[in-house]
C-alpha cells in the first residue's frame, strides 16, 4: 500500500496487467516513445518493447478499428485517445462494430478505450468534454468513470479483464491533484457497483468522476448531513445503491459535469421517479453544465462547470424544502 | 355513579397496539340525558368494534367528534354536564406533560376547576385544525407514511418550506405519539385527560369532510363511482391479509368427509342440548372439537414461525372467523384453551363469541393470541376455498357445505354399494414454510377419521 496519484494508479494497473498477461498491449498516439500525452505509459516501451506499446498514426478510426480486430483475434488491446473528445472519429467502429459484435456473432470484443476527459483547465471545446452519456446509450458498451486512485487501478484491471468493449473515462483534472492509498497487489473493482463516498441522512448526491470532490467540498458547507454516492461506473450503473440511498434520505441531487440535456443524470432522475416515487420528500434536482460547448475563457469555464457554490445552493434548497 | 361535575369522554385505549378509533355511531345527541354506564357511542378500531359506556350521568353538553371520523386515543369526544344539566367548566389539562393520568372523573374535574380555558379548536367544527400549515402540498413520501400510519398530514406541524410537512416532521410526530403514555385499557375506565401530546392537536379536523378517514392518496370519484372512507376494521383486514400473503407460503389441501354419523348424532343431541343448556350443537362445534384433538397430534400445524425458530404450544387457542352483522367486516375471536372443552363446552364457547362479535362486545383480548383458526364459509353452499392464514399462525381450516351425495360404500358383504351420505369438504391452508404437504395430508386424514367414526358417547 502506497500513496499514489490517480494517474500513477492507472499506470500501475495497466503495467501490472501487461506483466501478467501477454495478450494485453497498448496502442495510441504518442503512447510509446513519448509515454503518452499525459505520461500514463511513460517507460512502457522500454519495459514491454515497441510491439506491445504501439505508436499509431493520427487516426482514432484506425486505432479503435485496429484494437477491435486484434481483440477478435484473441488479444486484449488497451487503446488511448489523447483526449476523450476525439473518440467521435471512431464512433462507427466502436458503436457499429465493437458494441454489436458479440450480439451479432457471439465473438467477444475485449477492448479498453482510455479516454482522458473533463475540463477545468481552459482546454476549450475540443479538449474538455465528458462524452460518457453518449456511450451510455449504446448497449454492448461499458462506461467506467473512477474518481479515486484506488478505484482507478481496480477498474482499469476490471476493464481489461472484461470481455466487452469498456470505455475508461479518466478525469484529467484528477490526474495529479488527487492522491490516495493504492494497494500494491492486483485487485479488481467490480464494474457496476457504486461506492458511498460519504454517508449522510438528509440528502443524497449521486455523481461520479471529478464532481465527487466538488460534492464533498459543498457538503462541508451546508447545515445538514449529505450522503455522496459515487457511481464509479455509469453503464451498467448501480441502481440499487442509488435507490437505497434515496429511500434513506428522500431528497436527491444528481450532479454531473457533462451538459444537462440528454446527460446521464436524466436517466438517474427518471429511474428514481419510477422506482422510488413514494420515498421522495422533494423533487429530484439535477445540476449539470448548461447546454453549450465548453468555453475557453477561464471565467466562462468556471461558470459552465458546476462549482462548489452551485452545489451548496442546490443542497440548501433541498434541505430547506 | 352520580356525577355532579362535568366529565369528559375520550377515545379509549382498546389495546396496547391500538392508537386510534373511528366513531361509528352516537347513541345520544347533545341535550340527551344519559346514565353512567349507559352506552353513549360505538367505536371501531382496527382490532374490534365496541360500545363505549358513559363515564358519568348527566346531560350530553357537547359532541366534538362526528360519526365516521377517526381520531387518536385520548382525543376528547364529548362532554357530559353535571347532574343538574348546568354547563360545567370544561376539563382542560393544565399541564399535560406533568399531569398524572387522572384516576377518576372527580379528580380530573377538580383539577380543571380553575377558570375554564377555551375548549380545544376541535370544538369549532367549521374551522380546520389549526396547524399553520400554509402549504397543502404533501410530498409522496409523506403521503405514504401518513397512509401507513393512518395519519392526516394536515394534523402534523410542518417545518418545511411554507410550512410544508417534511418526512422528518411526520416521523417525529409518529415517534412522539408512540412515546405518549398509554391510557388504561378498558373502555369502561374512568375518563382521562386527553393524551399529553396536545401540541399536534391529535385529531383529524372535524369539518375535514368529505373523507373523514385520512386517505391522502385517494383520488376523487369519477362519474358513476361512489367513494366511502375505509373503516378502521377494513384497513386492519386489508393490512393483515396482504401481510399474511407476503409472509406465509400458502398451500391448500382438501379432503372429503362423510359426515353422516355426525349428522345423526347431532340430530339426537340437539334436543337435549337445547332444552338442558340452551345451546345449539352446531356442526362447527363438532369440527372444532375434532380439530383440537387432531392438532394435539400435529403441534406444528398449531405452531408458528418466530424469527428463525419454530414455536409449538401446549394449548390450542382456536380462532373462529365471524362475519359481522352488517356484512362489512370480519373478526376472528379466539376460544382460549380449547383443548379443555368438551363438545358442549365448545358449542357454548362458539355461540358466545359469535354473539359477542355480532353485538360488538368483544374486547381486544378476545381477538388475540390464537394458535389456529377455523373459517366456515360453508353456510352459503360453497364447497371449496383457499382462506388466508391469520398471522402468525401456521394454518387455517376451511369448512364447507354438507351436501347429500351418492357415495360408494362397502356393504355388509364387503361389496360395493352406492348410498346417500352427507358429505362435506374440508380444506387446510397451511404455511408451507413450516408444514409440509405430507404432514398436512396426514392431519386432514386423521381429522376425517375422527369425524367419520364419531360415536355417540365420544366427547
Amino acid at each position: 500500500m502506497a500513496e499514489k496519484t490517480y494517474l500513477q494508479a492507472i499506470s500501475d494497473g495497466l503495467r501490472q496487467e501487461m506483466r501478467r498477461d501477454s495478450r494485453v498491449f497498448v496502442l495510441g498516439e504518442d503512447v510509446g516513445v513519448y509515454g503518452g500525452a499525459f505520461k500514463v505509459t511513460l517507460g512502457f516501451q522500454e519495459e514491454f518493447g515497441a510491439w506491445r506499446v504501439l505508436d499509431m498514426p493520427l487516426s482514432e478510426t484506425a486505432i479503435v478499428a485496429g484494437a477491435t480486430g486484434a481483440a477478435l483475434m484473441g488479444m486484449r488491446p488497451v487503446a488511448e485517445m489523447q483526449f476523450a473528445d476525439f473518440v467521435s472519429c471512431a464512433w462507427d467502429h466502436l458503436v457499429t462494430v465493437a458494441a454489436k459484435q458479440r450480439w451479432r456473432a457471439g465473438t467477444p470484443v475485449p477492448i479498453v478505450l482510455r479516454l482522458p476527459s473533463g475540463g477545468g483547465f481552459s482546454g476549450g471545446p475540443f479538449h474538455s468534454q465528458n462524452p460518457e452519456s453518449s456511450f451510455a446509450h449504446i448497449p454492448g458498451l461499458k462506461c467506467v468513470c473512477p474518481a479515486t486512485p484506488e478505484d482507478a487501478k481496480g477498474l482499469i484491471t476490471a476493464a481489461i479483464e472484461d470481455p466487452n468493449p469498456v470505455l475508461f473515462f479518466e478525469h484529467k483534472h484528477l490526474y495529479r491533484r488527487i492522491k490516495g492509498d493504492v494497494p500494491d497487489e492486483r485487485y479488481v473493482t467490480p464494474i457496476g457497483k457504486a461506492r458511498i463516498h460519504q454517508e449522510g441522512d438528509d440528502v443524497t448526491v449521486v455523481t461520479w468522476g471529478a464532481m465527487v470532490y466538488t460534492a464533498a467540498e459543498a457538503a462541508k458547507q451546508v447545515d445538514g448531513s449529505v450522503e455522496i454516492v459515487d457511481l464509479r461506473t455509469i453503464l451498467p450503473w448501480d441502481r440499487q445503491a442509488v435507490l437505497e440511498s434515496v429511500r434513506k434520505t428522500s431528497k436527491v441531487l444528481v450532479l454531473h459535469e457533462d451538459t444537462r440535456t440528454g446527460g446521464f443524470g436524466g436517466e438517474i432522475a427518471a429511474t428514481i421517479a419510477e422506482e422510488a416515487f413514494e420515498d421522495l420528500d422533494a423533487p429530484v434536482r439535477r445540476l449539470a453544465a448548461p447546454d453549450s460547448p465548453v468555453p475557453f475563457s477561464p471565467t466562462l469555464e468556471k461558470a459552465f462547470i458546476p462549482q462548489v457554490d452551485d452545489v451548496v445552493g442546490a443542497l440548501k434548497e433541498l434541505i430547506d424544502y | 355513579m352520580a356525577t355532579n361535575t362535568a366529565v369528559d369522554v375520550v377515545m379509549p385505549q382498546m389495546g396496547v397496539s391500538v392508537s386510534e378509533g373511528t366513531i361509528t355511531r352516537w347513541l345520544k345527541q347533545v341535550g340527551d340525558t344519559i346514565e353512567a354506564d349507559e352506552t353513549l357511542l360505538e367505536i371501531s378500531t382496527d382490532k374490534v368494534d365496541t360500545e363505549v359506556p358513559s363515564p358519568g350521568s348527566g346531560i350530553v353538553t357537547e359532541i366534538l367528534v362526528q360519526e365516521g371520523e377517526t381520531v387518536e386515543v385520548g382525543t376528547l369526544l364529548a362532554r357530559i354536564g353535571g347532574e343538574g344539566g348546568a354547563e360545567a367548566p370544561a376539563v382542560q389539562p393544565p399541564e399535560p406533560a406533568t399531569q398524572p393520568a387522572a384516576d377518576e372523573a372527580e379528580a380530573a374535574a377538580a383539577e380543571g376547576a380553575a377558570p375554564a380555558e377555551e375548549p380545544q379548536p376541535l370544538a369549532q367544527p367549521a374551522q380546520p385544525v389549526a396547524h399553520e400549515n400554509g402549504k397543502s402540498f404533501v410530498s409522496p413520501v409523506v403521503a405514504r407514511i401518513a397512509a401507513e400510519h393512518g395519519i392526516d398530514p394536515s394534523s402534523v406541524p410542518g417545518t418545511g418550506s411554507g410550512g410544508r410537512v417534511t418526512k422528518k416532521d411526520i416521523q417525529a410526530f409518529i415517534e412522539t405519539q408512540a412515546q405518549a403514555p398509554q391510557a388504561p385499557p378498558a373502555p369502561a375506565a374512568a375518563p382521562q385527560a386527553p393524551a399529553p401530546e396536545v401540541a399536534p392537536q391529535p385529531a383529524t379536523a372535524p369539518a375535514a369532510a368529505p373523507a373523514p378517514t385520512p386517505q391522502p392518496a385517494a383520488e376523487p370519484a369519477a362519474v358513476g363511482e361512489t367513494v366511502e372512507p375505509m373503516s378502521a376494521m377494513r384497513r386492519g383486514i386489508a393490512e393483515h391479509m396482504r401481510r399474511s400473503l407476503d409472509t406465509s407460503a400458502h398451500v391448500t389441501s382438501a379432503i372429503e368427509v362423510d359426515m353422516t354419523k355426525v349428522v345423526s348424532i347431532r340430530e339426537k343431541l340437539k334436543r337435549e342440548y337445547q332444552s338442558a343448556y340452551g345451546v345449539n350443537p352446531t356442526y362447527l362445534s363438532f369440527i372444532a372439537r375434532a380439530t383440537v384433538e387432531t392438532l394435539r397430534d400435529y403441534p406444528w400445524v398449531n405452531g408458528e414461525i418466530r424469527g428463525d425458530q419454530i414455536v409449538t404450544k401446549s394449548y390450542v387457542n382456536l380462532g373462529f372467523a365471524v362475519e359481522l352483522a352488517d356484512g362489512k367486516g370480519l373478526i376472528v375471536p379466539v376460544v382460549k384453551n380449547a383443548e379443555t372443552l368438551n363438545l358442549l363446552g365448545m358449542a357454548k364457547a362458539v355461540a358466545d363469541i359469535a354473539q359477542r362479535a355480532r353485538n360488538k362486545q368483544l374486547t381486544p383480548d378476545d381477538v388475540a393470541g390464537g394458535s389456529f383458526t377455523i373459517t366456515n364459509p360453508g353456510g352459503y353452499g360453497t364447497f371449496h376455498g383457499t382462506p388466508v392464514i391469520s398471522q402468525p399462525q401456521a394454518g387455517i381450516l376451511g369448512t364447507y357445505a354438507i351436501v347429500k351425495r351418492p357415495w360408494v360404500i362397502e356393504d355388509e358383504n364387503g361389496g360395493d354399494a352406492i348410498a346417500i351420505r352427507s358429505i362435506m369438504n374440508l380444506t387446510l391452508t397451511y404455511d408451507h414454510r413450516l408444514v409440509d404437504g405430507a404432514l398436512a395430508g396426514r392431519f386432514l386424514r386423521d381429522l376425517r377419521g375422527r369425524l367419520e367414526s364419531w360415536g355417540e358417547s365420544d366427547y
